[in-house]
């Protein structure tokens, strides 16, 4: 090789490199919230780590209770974290003596788990069978057991590691989160609430659209650490209310440009990855991939054009190359 | 022009003896793993839910089989008929290779029962890169069968058939050459949604399909070099040396890009500096760097690229420098939430490595009886 053509191969791997990400981003931005997309807002600093969200959705949802590791019978449902018997999680941070609640240093904290809906799902963008779908209207992300092939694409995808699959079965099923509403419970669409708000007596897990969420969480923000606040319990508008001391909140509300967004949002004390959730970026994941899916085949065009132009070429060589063999062959008989 | 004929011999030899041994015991393992789930056979996770079987047996292994698209675009596309012996054997491994991919794919699924899913246009998901990944190589399946059926065609001396086919083969050749650019890019493209869960050494974003093409076209023409070496060991053929020694320069090339593109991303990115952070990552970075660096101190030298030994150590080091960065890529670079763990259980082994006996076990089946094989007996 010469130094001409390491130069044009360098360039041209350069240039390959540089185009990169920015024109994916206007094929495929973030998608937009639903236009009714309903919502959750998980208040680190009102939670006090009872589990009564646990124990609700395992009820409403039908799942068993699960040991912990080293129990044979599950005398307690204990689950350490989301798994394919377990839909919403309570989980607690501590640091050092842990003696103040909601303090980064020598604290504690409690952080719920469950799906978390996001505006722009991984999960529905990966699965190929249709089986992780979002609904237009209220956004809530369901999953469809009769078509899942239990690839586990969504259990690899999802950022937050939420869909768990049940490896112990011999025909498993992926299991998460899907607002007490799938086919079958359908609390939502009866006018109830999840199992999860219901049960919770603090208020630490509230109900409504993304809108009212945001807007409350924004509203608690603003609010003076040390003032006395009456937090809305179950949802903004049922009347119940529990009088609490409005703490010092690490000043975002996680959930809102995170990944693309999500319809589960948090307020806390501490800062959110102390909690486990994950820091990302606001471009979310699948619309770069799909940015990238889309800008390579869109309308099939480059897979057309490149069929078009190797059936062109292959044609052309294999009529030479029988011409040739035909042009040898009579050479071949003239001598003989 | 070389005729293939059968290589004959007994198909009973110790060898097939232990490879037919290695295929009953991934019959059992999978017997096992439809009797009692992917949980009882493997140690796949909630934390690793792709394991081996997915990473290998489908990643790994339909790259290791592109030496039936290499060999198409070398012969068909760039006109080099001198070539054209490579033909048969190399659609033969790619279509067993890939056959055996789909079927590690179908094994691995949680609820095989619904794979017909995949196939409905109602049910497609076509923003999914893995639902691109997986009608392609379907469809691949299709068409390797047909560009393999020459050879089956002549031992039934079904001739009006083969002539009637090669009429339109050349249509079979464009797609057997369009399919796997799309279906091995896209091997790349899975990890992109992965996000910061893969390690920004092998997070390459947009250049994902590139680097997997890349490195699919460098295994196909290794596979190439390989396969040339070892039916001429195996079978007792002349050397095919000279010949697959004109590989090497567009393997040189290949290589060189690699290189180019993988670190300029990472310069450009701000990322090179983790290849130099002591731990188990950069350790991977640098075994994969120098498995497609090392050979091109082989293929640059004429003299060198004519030694049939050291072609071959070349050839198998850029097998392993593919395998490596798709298993990096994959597992090695994957970042589990906390307290997961996966290294493959002895059945999730026993699997792979079955699979992989059936393949060259059927293989060296169909060689000793078709006419596959042209280069003439060593004398």
């Amino acid at each position: 090789m010469n130094r001409r053509d390491f130069l044009k191969g360098m360039a041209g791997g350069a240039g390959a490199v540089a185009a990169g990400g920015a024109t994916t981003a206007d094929a495929r931005p973030n998608r937009e919230p639903a236009p009714e997309a309903v919502a959750m807002l998980f208040d680190s600093t009102l939670c006090v780590g009872c589990k009564a969200c646990v124990t609700n959705c395992k009820t409403v949802n039908g799942m068993p209770p699960e040991a912990l590791a080293d129990e044979r019978l599950p005398l307690w449902d204990s689950a350490p974290g989301l798994s394919a018997k377990t839909l919403n999680v309570i989980q607690a941070y501590t640091d050092g003596s842990a003696e103040v609640k909601d303090r980064e240093q020598d604290g504690f904290a409690f952080v719920k788990r469950n799906c978390m809906h996001c505006v722009d799902p991984g999960c529905v963008s990966v699965c190929p069978v249709s089986a992780m779908t979002k609904d237009g209207n209220n956004g809530i992300v369901y999953h469809d057991p009769d078509a899942c092939i239990g690839c586990r694409y969504c259990v690899f995808a999802c950022p937050y590691d939420v869909p768990k699959f049940d490896f112990e079965s011999s025909y498993g099923t992926i299991n998460k989160c899907q607002f007490c509403n799938q086919r079958g419970v359908e609390r939502l669409d009866h006018g109830l609430l999840p199992g999860c708000v219901e049960a919770c007596p603090t208020g630490a897990t509230l109900f409504g659209t993304r809108e009212e969420m945001l807007e409350e969480a924004r509203r608690r923000l603003s609010l003076t650490p040390g003032s006395e606040y009456a937090y809305p319990r179950e949802t903004l508008d049922a009347g119940l209310e529990v009088t609490s001391t409005v703490p010092a909140y690490y000043p975002t509300i996680y959930g809102e440009k995170e990944g693309g967004g999500t319809q589960v949002l948090h307020l806390s004390g501490v800062a959110f990855d102390k909690l486990g959730l994950p820091i990302l970026p606001e471009r979310s994941y699948a619309s770069r991939s799909e940015g990238l899916l889309g800008t390579i085949y869109k309308g099939m065009f480059a897979p057309v054009a490149l069929f078009a132009g190797m059936a062109w070429f292959a044609r052309r060589n294999l009529q030479r190359q029988a011409e040739t063999e035909t042009q040898r062959a009579d050479a071949h008989d003239d001598r003989g | 022009m070389e005729r293939a004929h059968p290589i004959g011999g007994r198909l009973v030899t110790p060898f097939t003896t232990l490879l037919a041994l290695l295929s009953l015991i991934a019959l059992w393992v999978l017997a096992q793993r439809f009797v009692h789930g992917l949980g009882a056979v493997t140690h796949l996770n909630n934390g690793y839910p792709w394991g081996i079987w997915v990473v290998f047996d489908v990643v790994v292994v339909t790259g290791l089989a592109c030496g039936g698209y290499v060999v198409a675009f070398s012969v068909y596309v760039a006109n080099r008929f001198q070539y054209h012996p490579l033909v048969r054997p190399a659609m033969l491994a790619s279509l067993l290779g890939y056959g055996l991919g789909g079927l590690g794919a179908v094994v691995d699924m949680g609820r095989y029962l619904n794979v017909y899913n995949i196939f409905l246009p109602w049910q497609m998901n076509f923003t999914s890169v893995m639902l691109e990944v997986a009608l392609c190589v379907a469809i691949y399946i299709l068409v390797l069968m047909v560009e393999a059926s020459p050879a089956f065609l002549e031992r039934f001396k079904l001739h009006r058939h083969k002539r009637k086919l090669e009429r339109v083969m050349f249509l079979f050749i464009a797609l057997g050459l369009v399919l796997p650019t799309m279906h091995q890019s896209s091997l790349g493209t899975l990890l992109v949604v992965l996000g910061n869960q893969i390690a920004p050494l092998w997070q390459s974003y947009e250049l994902m399909p590139l680097l997997a093409l890349l490195s699919a076209a460098i295994m196909g023409f290794s596979i190439l070099l390989f396969e040339g070496f070892f039916s001429q060991l195996g079978f007792r053929r002349a050397s095919e040396a000279p010949l697959l020694a004109a590989f090497a320069r567009p393997l040189t090339w290949l290589l060189v890009v690699w290189l180019v593109v993988r670190f300029a991303e990472l310069t450009l990115h701000g990322k090179l500096g983790d290849a130099f952070t002591p731990g188990g990552l950069a350790v991977a970075f640098w075994l994969e760097t120098l498995l497609f660096a090392l050979p091109l101190w082989v293929l640059v030298s004429p003299q060198r690229r004519r030694q049939a030994h050291l072609l071959l150590i070349a050839a198998v080091a850029m097998l392993l420098a593919g395998t490596v960065y798709r298993v990096n890529a994959f597992l090695i670079a994957y970042l589990p939430p906390a307290g997961y763990q996966y290294f493959p259980s002895a059945t999730e082994l026993l699997l792979t490595i079955g699979l992989v006996a059936l393949k060259i076990l059927v293989f060296i089946l169909i060689v000793k009886r078709f006419p596959i094989i042209s280069a003439p007996a060593r004398t």
